[in-house]
This record gives C-alpha cells, sequence and structure tokens, in this order.
C-alpha cells in the first residue's frame, strides 16, 4: 500500500525539554520524522517547547509551534492549523500522554484529527500495567506472576505457588516505604508484616521476583500488514534490577545462543502482532541465565532512547521508517535508505560489537544517591563500535569524558576491598571499574559473578583485559628508549591496540608518553583503519558515509578531491553539556557545506541528529579523545579543525591538536587561551578598560583566605577551568571558605582556585558573531535571577526588560571590542553584571554557547551560518552586516531551565552558582508576563489559581519577602508559614496559618505538603553550606509530590506577575491600586 | 610460526588474495568453496549443517563460539564445513548448557580453523567477486603450490556423501511421510514429528518405488549441499512422485522439484547464507524473515512453460524463494522453516504440509 492521499496537513508533537529518561534521542526522532513527512510531500506543523532542538528549526517543518505541550495550547494550535492527521509516536511519552488526552478530551474527534501510527487503543493496552498483564496471559507470554494480599495466609499461598525471591510492596506508601525482597520464609514473614501495618489499607503487593535475570530488548517493526522484523537486539551487562537506562548495554547480544535469540524474537514479535503495533517498538525481556525461561518486563509502544540508539548501532533508521508506516506505507515498499538497493523488510546484520555506557550526573551533584536500581539517573549515554568486545567498551569509556581512559582510573588504588565489593553488589555508576579493580586483586571471576550476577561472559573479558594490561605493565623498563621497548613487544602493543588500549594507557602502564608511542606506532604500520556501518555485514554494496575504527586490514573509506573540514561534536549530553551542542554541531556541518566543504564528524553520542549518518558528509563514530581525533584527521587530511561548536568537550582539544600540527579554524587557540587564562584575561580588560569583578588566583588555602579578606565577603570560590559552575560557590565568612577549601576543591599549584568579589546585581548575557572586525551582536539576555545563579539555571528574557538603553549601548560596546582584540573568529558568548548602572563582565566563552539556538530562534539571525562564515575566512560585511545589535523584535521570548530533580533523590533543588538544569524551554508572546506564563507552564510547574502558598524565609530574605507575600495575600491565596515567618508576616498585618518545623513533630510542614494542602512552597536558603536538614527535606517533600518550589524571590516575583496577569484584580474602592508592591518594606 | 603464543594459520583464495591469522582448532591444510554467512548466532547449527558440506565458511559476526557448544545445537551428527575462519573465537564461553568449547569441538571432528582474520575483508572479496575455491593451513606451504592445488576444493556428488546410508523411521500417530535425505537437518525431522507425523527417513538415492512402498501420505525433500544437477537420480525419483503424493521441498529439494518439473537452476555470484533474508509471499504481500544457505537458485524465467507457479520471492534480489504446481499437491520453499538457526517466521509452512496431506487423504484436494 503506498502513502495516503486522504490525508495532507500532519501534526508531530516533540518530547519537550531534556529531562533524565527523555532526552536528546527525541530531537533525533522528531527530526527524522519532519524530514520524512516533508519528503513525502505533506505539509507538517510541529508543536515542541524546546528551543534547542533542530526539530523546532524554522525549516524542520512548514509551520513551527515552540509552545507549551498542554492540553489547551496543543488544542488551540489544531484548531488554528486544522490538521488532517497527528504524529505522536516519535516525541517520547510527553508526545504519547499529549495523543491520549487529547483523544480523551474529545478534541480529535471534534476536529477530524486521525492519530496516524499506532493506534490509541495499542498504545492503551501497552501502558496500562492490569491490561497489558491480561493481553500477555491471552497470547501466553509469560509476565511475572503478582498478586494483592490482605493478610499472611494470602501471601503465603502466593509464596507456595511461585516461590522466593519475592519482592514485597505495601500498597499506598510513598517510595515503597517497608518494602522489600524476601528469599525465604523467615524474611517473607517479617516484610509482608511490616507491610500490611504500615499501608493504610493495609494491603500488600507481591510480586515474583526476576532481579538478577539477563535483561534483553528486542527493537521490533510492525506495519499494517503484519509484516514485522526485528532491527537489533541488545542486552544489558546489568542483569534485571538496573534501569536499562543506567545500564551498559551491547548489541547484538552476546551470551544468547541462536535458540534463544530465536525464542525471545518469537515472543516480541507476537507481542507487537497482538498489540497491533504500526511503527517502532520497544520491547524488555528477562531471561532466566540457568533455564531457557523467560518474563516479559514492558513494552514501549512508539520510538524510545533504546531505539535511537539501536538506529545508530545498526544503520537502520527506525524513527523515519516508523513515520513512512505512519503514512501508509508497508515495510516491503520502503528501501533501505543504506544500501539504497534492499529493502526496509529485512533484519540488519552486525560485523562488530557496539556498546553503550550511561554518563551519570554524579559529578554535578555529589550529595545524590549515586546507586542504580529501577529509576534512572543518567542525563545521556556514549556509543562506540569495535570489533572486539575491549575495543567497544574501551572505546566507550574514554569517550565518557571522566577521566577514565581505560579499566583504571585515578580513584581505582584507593578502594578498600569492602568499598569494592559494596560498589560491585549495589551497582553505582563505578562498578566496571570496581570489577577491573577487584581482578587486579585477585578476586576471582565466580564471586564476582556470585555479587553483581553479571554474566561470566562479560566477567572474563573483563579479566582478560586486565590481564592484557599487567602483562603490558611487565615489560616496562623505563632504562631503555621506548623505541626498544614497543619493538621487543610488537605483537603484544598489537594486541592492545586490537583491544582497544589507547596510547595513553600503553603509556602510563609502560611509564612512557603517549606521543612517543604514537609515533612509534606510526612508523611500524600499526594505525587503525575504518569500517562501513552498513545494515547487512558486507553482504550488499553499500555508500553510507558512517565508519568506526578498528585495527585490521582494509580500509574502506572512500574520501573524495574536495577541500573538506572536520567538526568536532560534542559528547554525551551532560549537566552544563547539552542538546544546544548539538545543535550548533549540525548547523555548523551545513554551514560549512554551503561554504563548499566537505564536513567531516567525529561523535559518540547516540542520541543525536548529528549522529545521523545523513547528516554530514562522513560520520566517524569515535571517542572525542585525542589520540582518536588525530587518527581521523590523519586519514581524512583536512584543511583543519573547528572546535567551537562542541561544547567544552572540543574546545578541550584545541591545544593538544594545535601541538600536533592540527590547524584550528576559527578563533585562534591563543585567544581561546586568552579568554580561559585568569590572568591573560584581567590583563586583556585591563587594556580595554573594561571592568571586571575584583579577583584573585591562589594556590593554597591561606591564600585564599587572604584574597577574601582583601576583597571583603561575599566572595564567588570555583577552580579554574570549570564547565557549568561546577564546584562553585558564593562564601560568606572565613569559616565556610576553610569547609569549601577542604571538602570541594583541590587547591595546588596545578589547580589554582579563583577567589572573586561577589556582585549582586542583573546578569546579562550576550552571543556574537565575529571575524575580527565586524562584530553582530543578534540580542541580548537578561537573567530573571540575579547573579549567584548558574546562566544555565536562569531565566532568560530577550529582548531584556530591565536594562537602559546607555547600558545596552555598554554592553555592546564591550562585545565588539572584545571580539576584535581576542580576534574572534566564529561564535563568542559574554556574560556581564549590571549594578547600578556599572556594566562588569564576569566572563567570555570564545566559543558557541547554550544560548545560541534560543538567539537564533527568536531573533533570526543564522547564528552558526554566519559564524562558519567567519571562521572560513569570509568577511560579515560581505554578507551585508555590520557591527553592532540588530534590532530588537517585537515579540517577547523567555527561555525556562528545567530540572530532572525528582529523578534525583538527595539533591538539593536549591539554585546557586552550581548548574543543575538538564534542559530548557521556550516561551514566547507579544508581552512579557504572557510569555513567562507559557514558560513556566511549559516547563512542568504549574501556577496553582488558588490555595495555600508556604514560605519559609531566611532572615536576610525576609523585608525583599514581605511585599511579595502580601501581593499573594491580595491576589486571594492563604498564607502558611513556620513560626518566624509567620511572626514576621503576621507583625505586618498578614493573615498567617503557622506550621509546625519537622522536628516539632507531627503534623508538621511535611505532612501538609503531603496531603496536597499547599500549592506553592517559597523557601530561601538560610547561608551556609552545608544543606541545613529542614530546608532540603522541604525542597524535596516538595518535588517528590510535585508541589512547585521556588528558592529564588526573583522567580517568585516574576511568577507573582504572572499571577496578576492571569487574575482580574478584585478591588474594593478605596483599597490601594495592587502592583504598586515593589521595594517597600514596611 | 607463532603469534602470541598460537600457531600461524593462512587462508588463500583461489585469486590470489591471502589473509594471515592464527590457527584455532584442528591443524592441517584443507580446501573448500569459501562462503560467508551473516548470521549473529548459530554457529554450531552452521557447522553441523550438511549443506556446508565442502565449504569453508566464514562468519561476519566477529565474536564467535560465545555461547560454546552444547548436545541441542546439532543439525547432524558432526559437523560438515571443511574448515571454519572467524575475526575472534571466544575463549571464555557462558551458557547453562555449555558442554565443551568452540575449538576443542574443532579439534575434535578434525576441523580447521583461522582466526583473527579481517573477514570484513574477506565477505566482500566474496561479495565482489564471488565465492570461490580456497585453502586453509596451518603448514609452511608456499602459496603457488595452495594455488595449483585449488580442484582439491571441487566435491563431486556431495549430496551421496551427506545422505543417511540406512533407512530409519522415527514413529508417530499422524501422517506417514517419507523424508528423503539430501543432508537433512535434524530440524526438519523434528518439525515433524512435532506434528505428530510418523516418518520414515530414506537415502537421496531412494526411487520413487522405493518411497511409495512406504504408501506414504506425503514425502517430504530435504535440504542438501551442491548443485542440484548433480543428482539427476534425485530428479529421476521425483518425476515418478508428483502426481501420486503430495510433496513438500525444502532449499535443494526446492531445486529438485524444480528441475523435475523441467525448470532450470543457476549459481548464485556468492549465494544468500544468513538469517535475515527477506521473503515475500506474492499472495498476501507480506514478508517473512527467513533463514538462508543456498549457492544455487531456481532460474525465474525458466519456469515459463512448466506446470510451476511462482509463490515466493526475494525481495533483496527478486530470485525465486518458492513455488506450486499448478495442478498438483506440491509446493516448495528455497529457504529453511525449520530455521535453526534463524528466525521461525515460516514454521507454518509445515502445518501447510499437514493440512495438504489431511484434504488430499480427505479427498478435498482441489485439482486446479
Amino acid at each position: 500500500m503506498p502513502k495516503r492521499t486522504d490525508i495532507r496537513k500532519i501534526m508531530v508533537i516533540g518530547s519537550g525539554p531534556i529531562v533524565i529518561g527523555q532526552a536528546a534521542e527525541f530531537d533525533y526522532a522528531g527530526t527524522q520524522a519532519c524530514q520524512a513527512l516533508k519528503e513525502e510531500g505533506y505539509e507538517v506543523v510541529l508543536v515542541n517547547s524546546n528551543p534547542a532542538t533542530i526539530m523546532t528549526d524554522e525549516h524542520m517543518a512548514d509551520r513551527v509551534y515552540i509552545e507549551p505541550i498542554t492540553l489547551d495550547f496543543v488544542t488551540q494550535i489544531i484548531r488554528k492549523e486544522r490538521p488532517d492527521g497527528l504524529l505522536a509516536t516519535l516525541g517520547g511519552q510527553t508526545g504519547l500522554n499529549m495523543a491520549v488526552q487529547l483523544a480523551e478530551a474529545g478534541v480529535l474527534e471534534a476536529e477530524g484529527v486521525e492519530l496516524l501510527g499506532t493506534p490509541l487503543e495499542a498504545i492503551e493496552k501497552a501502558e496500562d500495567r492490569e491490561k497489558f498483564r491480561q493481553l500477555m496471559q491471552e497470547i501466553g507470554q509469560p509476565v511475572p506472576r503478582s498478586a494483592i494480599v490482605r493478610n499472611q495466609a494470602e501471601a503465603d499461598a502466593f509464596a507456595e505457588e511461585v516461590g522466593f525471591p519475592i519482592i514485597i510492596r505495601p500498597a499506598y506508601t510513598l517510595g515503597g516505604t517497608g518494602g522489600g525482597i524476601a528469599s525465604n520464609w523467615r524474611e517473607y514473614h517479617e516484610i509482608v508484616e511490616r507491610g500490611l501495618t504500615l499501608s493504610p489499607i493495609h494491603q500488600v503487593l507481591v510480586e515474583q521476583s526476576i532481579a538478577g535475570f539477563k535483561e534483553i530488548e528486542y527493537e521490533v517493526m510492525r506495519d499494517a500488514d503484519g509484516t514485522a522484523i526485528v532491527v537489533c537486539n541488545m542486552e544489558n551487562m546489568d542483569p534485571v534490577g538496573v534501569h536499562t537506562g543506567d545500564s551498559i548495554v551491547v548489541a547484538p547480544s552476546q551470551t544468547l545462543s541462536d535458540e534463544e535469540y530465536q525464542m525471545l524474537r518469537d515472543a516480541s514479535l507476537q507481542i507487537i502482532h497482538a498489540l497491533g503495533i504500526q511503527g517502532g517498538c520497544n520491547v524488555q525481556l528477562a531471561l532466566d541465565p540457568h533455564s531457557s525461561r523467560y518474563y516479559v518486563i514492558e513494552v514501549n509502544p512508539r520510538v524510545s532512547r533504546s531505539s535511537a540508539l539501536a538506529s545508530k548501532a545498526t544503520g537502520y533508521p527506525i524513527a523515519r521508517i516508523a513515520t513512512k508506516i505512519a503514512v501508509g506505507y508497508r515495510l516491503a515498499e520502503l528501501k533501505n535508505p543504506v544500501t539504497q538497493d534492499s529493502y526496509a523488510a529485512f533484519e540488519p546484520a552486525l560485523d562488530y560489537i557496539v556498546t553503550k555506557i550511561p554518563r551519570w550526573p554524579f559529578d554535578k551533584f555529589r550529595s545524590a544517591n549515586r546507586s542504580l536500581g529501577t529509576q534512572m539517573k543518567a542525563t545521556g549515554e556514549v556509543m562506540a563500535i569495535g570489533r572486539t568486545f575491549g575495543e567497544s567498551l574501551l572505546k566507550a569509556v574514554r569517550s565518557l569524558e571522566i577521566g577514565a581512559y581505560s579499566l583504571w582510573t585515578k580513584q581505582s588504588d584507593k578502594w578498600s576491598n569492602v568499598e569494592l565489593e559494596k560498589k560491585i553488589r549495589v551497582a553505582d555508576d563505578d562498578r566496571l571499574f570496581a570489577i577491573a579493580e577487584a581482578l587486579r586483586r585477585g578476586v576471582t571471576v565466580e564471586q564476582i559473578h556470585d555479587w553483581s550476577k553479571i554474566d561470566r561472559w562479560f566477567l572474563w573479558h573483563l579479566e582478560a583485559l586486565v590481564d592484557l594490561e599487567q602483562r603490558i605493565a611487565a615489560v616496562a623498563n623505563p632504562r631503555l628508549p621506548i623505541e626498544q621497548v614497543l619493538d621487543e613487544h610488537r605483537e603484544l602493543i598489537h594486541e592492545a591496540k586490537r583491544n582497544g588500549f589507547p596510547d595513553r594507557e600503553l603509556a602510563r602502564l609502560l611509564k612512557a608518553d603517549a606521543m612517543a608511542i604514537r609515533a612509534w606506532r606510526k612508523r611500524r604500520g600499526i594505525v587503525p583503519v575504518y569500517k562501513m556501518v552498513d545494515t547487512c555485514a558486507g553482504e550488499f554494496a553499500a555508500s553510507t558515509p558512517y565508519y568506526y575504527s578498528t585495527y585490521e586490514r582494509e580500509d574502506e573509506v572512500e574520501t573524495s578531491a574536495r577541500k573538506k573540514m572536520v567538526v568536532l561534536g560534542s559528547g554525551p549530553i551532560r549537566i552544563g553539556q547539552g542538546i544546544e551542542f548539538d545543535y550548533c554541531t549540525v548547523h555548523a556541518v551545513w554551514a560549512l557545506q554551503r561554504e563548499g566543504y566537505e564536513a567531516v564528524v567525529i561523535n559518540n553520542n547516540p542520541e543525536t541528529v548529528s549522529t545521523d549518518f545523513s547528516t554530514s558528509d562522513r560520520l566517524y563514530f569515535e571517542p572525542l579523545d585525542v589520540e582518536d581525533v588525530l587518527n581521523v584527521i590523519d586519514r581524512e587530511q583536512p584543511e583543519g579543525v573547528i572546535v567551537q561548536f562542541g561544547g567544552q568537550t572540543a574546545i578541550n582539544l584545541a591545544g593538544p591538536l594545535a601541538d600536533a600540527g592540527v590547524r584550528i579554524f576559527g578563533t585562534s587557540r591563543e585567544s581561546i587561551d586568552a579568554a580561559e587564562d585568569r590572568e591573560k584575561f584581567d590583563a586583556l580588560l585591563t587594556e580595554l578598560g573594561i571592568q571586571r569583578p575584583e579577583g584573585r588566583t591562589v594556590t593554597t588555602v591561606e591564600g585564599a583566605v587572604e584574597a577574601a579578606e582583601s576583597l571583603g565577603y561575599p566572595v564567588l570560590v570555583r577552580p579554574s577551568y570549570v564547565l557549568g559552575g561546577r564546584a562553585m560557590q558564593i562564601i560568606t565568612n572565613t569559616n565556610e571558605l576553610l569547609q569549601y577549601m577542604e571538602e570541594a576543591v583541590e587547591v595546588s599549584q596545578q589547580h589554582p582556585v579563583l577567589v572573586d568579589r561577589y556582585v549582586n546585581g542583573i546578569e546579562a548575557e550576550v552571543d556574537a558573531i565575529s571575524d575580527g572586525e565586524t562584530v553582530i551582536i543578534p540580542g541580548i539576555m537578561e537573567h530573571i535571577e540575579r547573579a549567584g545563579v548558574h546562566s544555565g539555571d536562569s531565566i532568560a528574557v530577550y529582548p531584556p526588560q530591565n536594562l537602559s538603553e546607555d547600558v545596552k549601548r555598554i554592553i555592546e560596546d564591550h562585545t565588539i571590542r572584545i571580539a576584535q582584540s581576542l580576534q574572534v573568529k566564529g561564535l563568542m558568548n559574554v556574560q556581564f553584571i549590571v549594578h547600578d548602572g556599572e556594566v562588569e563582565v564576569i566572563e567570555v566563552n570564545p566559543r558557541s554557547s547554550r544560548t545560541v539556538p534560543f538567539l537564533s530562534k527568536v531573533t533570526g539571525v543564522p547564528m552558526v551560518q554566519l559564524a562558519m562564515h567567519a571562521v572560513c575566512g569570509g568577511k560579515l560585511a560581505d554578507l551585508g552586516y555590520q557591527s553592532g545589535r540588530v534590532p530588537e523584535s517585537p515579540a517577547v521570548a523567555v527561555k525556562v531551565p528545567v530540572f530532572s530533580f525528582a529523578k534525583l533523590h538527595q539533591v538539593d533543588i536549591s539554585l546557586g552558582p552550581e548548574m543543575k538544569s538538564t534542559g530548557e524551554v521556550m516561551g514566547r508572546d507579544l508581552v512579557y508576563e504572557k510569555a513567562l506564563y507559557k514558560g513556566l507552564l511549559a516547563s512542568g510547574i504549574a501556577i496553582p489559581a488558588h490555595g495555600t502558598v508556604l514560605a519559609t524565609i531566611a532572615d536576610k530574605d525576609k523585608p525583599e519577602a514581605y511585599p511579595l507575600l502580601r501581593e499573594f495575600a491580595r491576589l486571594g491565596y492563604r498564607l502558611a508559614a513556620t513560626e518566624g515567618t509567620a511572626k514576621y508576616l503576621r507583625e505586618r498585618g498578614l493573615e498567617v496559618r503557622v506550621v509546625n518545623k519537622l522536628a516539632q513533630g507531627t503534623p508538621n510542614l511535611a505532612d501538609d505538603i503531603r496531603q496536597g494542602k499547599i500549592q506553592l512552597v517559597i523557601n530561601t536558603l538560610t547561608k551556609g553550606l552545608k544543606p541545613e536538614r529542614d530546608g532540603f527535606r522541604i525542597r524535596r517533600t516538595a518535588v517528590e509530590h510535585g508541589v512547585p518550589c521556588l528558592t529564588s524571590l526573583d522567580t517568585v516575583r516574576s511568577v507573582l506577575d504572572i499571577m496578576k496577569l492571569i487574575h482580574f484584580q478584585t478591588m474594593a474602592l478605596g483599597d490601594p491600586v495592587p502592583g504598586e508592591a515593589g521595594g517597600e518594606g514596611e | 610460526m607463532m603469534v602470541n603464543g598460537r600457531r600461524k594459520a593462512r587462508l588463500v583464495l583461489q585469486n590470489g588474495l591471502v589473509f594471515e591469522g592464527v590457527h584455532f582448532g584442528a591443524a592441517g591444510t584443507r580446501f573448500g568453496e569459501v562462503v560467508f554467512n551473516t548470521g549473529m548466532t548459530g554457529y554450531q547449527e552452521i557447522l553441523t549443517d550438511p549443506s556446508y558440506y565442502g565449504q569453508i565458511v566464514t562468519m561476519t559476526y566477529p565474536l564467535i563460539g560465545n555461547y560454546g557448544v552444547n548436545v541441542d545445537d546439532v543439525e547432524s551428527r558432526h559437523p560438515h564445513v571443511r574448515g571454519f575462519a572467524v575475526r575472534t573465537f571466544c575463549e571464555w564461553p557462558s551458557h547453562h548448557k555449555l558442554v565443551d568449547q568452540l575449538e576443542s569441538y574443532l579439534v575434535q571432528h578434525d576441523i580447521v580453523g583461522i582466526a583473527g582474520i579481517d573477514t570484513r575483508e574477506l565477505t566482500k572479496a566474496i561479495r565482489t567477486v564471488g565465492a570461490m575455491p580456497g585453502v586453509i593451513t596451518t603448514e609452511d606451504l608456499p602459496v603457488e603450490s595452495l594455488l595449483a592445488r585449488m580442484d582439491e576444493a571441487l566435491v563431486p556428488d556431495a549430496v551421496k556423501r551427506v545422505t543417511t546410508q540406512t533407512v530409519y523411521r522415527a514413529p508417530g500417530a499422524g501422517h506417514r511421510v517419507v523424508l528423503i535425505d539430501y543432508g537433512m537437518k535434524a530440524g526438519i525431522l523434528r518439525a515433524l514429528l512435532e506434528r505428530g507425523c510418523d516418518v520414515i527417513v530414506v537415502p537421496a538415492t531412494s526411487t520413487a518405488e522405493d518411497v511409495l512402498r512406504w504408501k506414504p501420505h506425503g514425502v517430504m525433500l530435504s535440504n542438501g549441499p551442491g548443485n542440484p544437477e548433480d543428482a539427476p537420480y534425485a530428479v529421476e525419483a521425483l518425476r515418478g512422485l508428483i502426481g501420486k503424493v503430495p510433496i513438500f521441498g525444502i532449499c535443494l529439494g526446492h531445486q529438485l522439484i524444480a528441475l523435475a518439473c523441467g525448470a532450470k537452476t543457476r549459481k548464485l555470484k556468492f549465494g544468500h547464507r544468513g538469517a535475515n533474508h527477506p521473503v515475500k509471499d506474492l499472495r498476501t504481500g507480506r514478508v517473512d524473515i527467513t533463514s538462508q544457505n543456498h549457492g544455487y537458485v531456481v532460474d525465474a524465467d525458466s519456469l515459463q512453460g512448466t506446470p510451476l507457479e511462482l509463490t515466493h520471492i526475494n525481495l533483496n534480489d527478486g530470485t525465486v524463494e518458492g513455488l506450486v504446481h499448478r495442478h498438483e499437491p506440491v509446493f516448495c520453499v528455497q529457504y529453511h522453516p525449520e530455521s535453526r538457526p534463524g528466525p521461525s517466521d515460516a514454521r507454518y509452512l509445515f502445518d501447510e504440509f499437514i493440512d495438504l496431506m489431511t484434504r488430499v487423504r480427505e479427498g478435498r484436494f482441489a485439482h486446479a
């Protein structure tokens, strides 16, 4: 059946902001969907609140709406655009939930919009736990047994039938309080009894435990005719019990026999037939390692993170094909875009092994509970391809950018044996390294298997890698020239390279220099070749420009004689370096192509658009480490490398690459250094006569104290070379400073610490494009939260609402002069602080920043394209631009950060200099308050129309908080507060209900939050580093119960602005007119 | 010569391309036609599939032997490949069914293996040039002398070497089926037994009379190695069976039916070997993913004028994958519905065969 001609216009719903569990993979899926639909000639209407994505680029769809994905807004867009069809299976859970809401609200039916692809009924059957279990029983697919029991006898009957281990969950207790896993009768009776007591309705859910089973996933596709295929299967190294998003995953499965592979394949296909899926689907299964028993864990009736991984792992573009199926095509009618010759109805054959490792945010959230379980915690992931397990695994390890280049890390030697056992038993982010270290210390594979239940296949392979490591270390001989050592052990070195060992690791083991090893290798011809990812293991000719390195014989890269440039991507999504940089990388590729170059991309993030092989002229799926990048450069011989679009990852490579003789295009390495090196930067600003908050660089604790005292508290302290404000703190006294110096940083000659005067003012930010002469400023953004909150966590407004024309002019002048003086070629980001009309520069980043996509979209200036013109040596003046600000747009846009706090337990949600957000949304409207309303709504902050506001305010903030709270009262909100705050407010005439602090026993404010008596929490931090327990617990309780919690009074003020807008004002005659509240203290 | 404690081995193709690697399995020199299989699992089934008789098989998936060998995953009593070429063989397999390692299994069955070679380069060479004779050797022989001996790769009368020498019976209560063993995979027998058939397995050289003597309700034709034209005796027997009894043919059995009905077969450049081949049923439009292992194929043009109708094609190259006789209860497929290794999407064909026998027995088969 060819494509449908009865539909003309199709709406696509995206997945909104990046949060843990829903990341860049949906930009990749959504972008493919839009491209596939346009290719077929449909008119595409896109709704997504996330401005940092490629899919929300103006040319991706015919109509792009960056609006909140809520029932009201999407309904409004549907009524305006009148699409014939809706495609909602490519926007993650957000898109799917929106489709269900639209259907349930009757909007689809009323407006005549057809849901395309997998039918609603199938979605419901897959998503509803009970309906799904029932369906599995009907078709004879095994699911773990479970029952609800009300007493010990019922519990015993279940256990007799099912056997141990059994998971026990008391009904209606939050976060599973009182539950557990029982592996014998004694434990079972104990936990069941406790659970029955704790459960308010005296019910306990008992379920057969499958923890320790192998976790296997199948990515499947099905069309309306019932043709179904498996694109890829994947095996989690971590057995059932660790969320698949937090597991190390390999593709294809490694430890399954054909019989098992086919058994689970049959099960997956039977399930999608029974559900009636039309498109892509993910099936998760658990396989008993001791028999061939299996259980179905769950099904995702849509594209997912796993499907993005499977697409990159195989070359098979799942989202693109799923989209075509949704508009009526059958699999057998669609060509395989990789071979162009065979069809989409086939199953990819891999001739390599793929490893995925999650990237966790624990470097940012040091207080977070790092143990891994059923709640996903990773923000992103890396993927690597190799022809041996070692090659694939070790490439993935060094792609993580966590300072590990092998199975050894700096912590390895420091772990005690007890710690090792704990890390292996209870999985955490270090487990892989802990296993390697345990093997080094002689712990047996059997023992580790017993602790971790990880299949011995993986453990034996890890043991072989550790063994190889030790064999290399054994031949180290620092008395001989390294060349001689290497020559004598040439086969061993070759074996190490074939198993993925980087030169850095060989250098560590042989106590030599990595570049010397590299030079020797090149002389001896031990260099990688590049092989193609072609979906078919070489069976058919393909010309996919998608490659990975390996140490074998035949190289398959087909280069051309055209001039080319290498663009470095930004690696895994992490806090501080998100999808924005992938947006920039993709635009950099397009811009290069427009400039007449071939664009070669190196990146390792499977979730992104930049690693879609159809994006660039050639894609190298490789680690972004010096050796791997240099290898690609050796092979490609480009004119140069572009580092300014791949975030700090790429910028950090500029130095080592330049040292190796590679030409860095764009802003020179010296200029990058001048902006990043504190002293050089200070000298530059002094020369230009530009002010900056006074600061010192210190290398000792005493030096820090001295600096702080001479600058005067408060001070801002941070290590030099930071990403996303890591370990940055505002310090108010010497005690705090000493504590910080001891706990948060390592200070030394090599690791200086910066101490700056803290200025309490308005932060503003500029992204500029420069060719060294002309400096274009597309726009200035103002931050709502005052300085001290990381710019990535602040709400940013364009155009600025509170900056005078004079201030704007000064910002413009400073930006132009800095760019010219640094001879910036390309993008530059400058952060300012405005205080009493004075403008000071906080920092300059000579690269693209996280605001580039936002600013490009709201100003319409093609920023990356212009930057690339300058990078390639072109003049901006030739394109008709002149230095200075581009006229401001009449519409107001706000960028609102989005956090993933609900997923990360024990993480404080209060905002500070350290970045915590994972994503962002945009709100845009004709007036500021409406734009902000949309932004907050899109970010998931439900602004209550009435109810109770709970205030716990630090003493220093009380005068500022009072008028704001008075305003809430005037709008009809009830106030509740802890004793001190309540007293302060009552003295000023406000009616306040006093609530107990946590220590004052129950019922206290946490109970009120839990019981839904509080609709908004305002909590400001008392100064101090130790997270005070009360505030921390109040904030966590709010997050875990979905109650908005504001920790900055600036944000509170903005929320009030909105509330005033959405409320009609009812006033009695003679009342003071509200809104005049600002500033007054009494 | 030793590399990291292992003896060196070479694989030499007739076109002169030489791959140097390390030896695993038995030592020696073995000639055979070099072919590749793209399956990612199922190496033990592949090794023991008699259709690979006389061939050197390379696996495109680079890690082979991960789950060792076991007693269940065998398609015949012993391996039939001449040689086995892999990128890496697993020295540390893991599986609850494991009884042995791949390497010792090869040693035990005297199969010469080579590892550590660029199997993707080898695969692409075969794809470009075509399946060709080659040799794996652990001996220090000059390439010229090996090239001069490439005739040793030829295997005349392959079917006669792998078929059963004796007639045997696997009793059941259902339809009586004579299964002609041209180099049968155990999976075919198993599929019939699972459906309750009373199966008599007979040698490939059996005549029509030999078969009909059992008064079968149906005849099943197995897979087998080599060129179907090398088995004229089998074609002759089929001419005597078509029209007398329901027949279902698989792989070589399918090609022999085509020859018996007057169609022709030809050699494919490098064959279809793997577990991911899409086959389209022309009657329903549906596609099954099938397990395949064949170097020869029925020529589609030669079907004209024969009583055979094309029912299935390979979606990738359009070659003949399934036929049905226009007048008689005879149908056949080029692929492997018994799978092992590979997907079981096409298992239903055995049910259709059972159904066909039932209809004929009950007089419900409608001659077209």
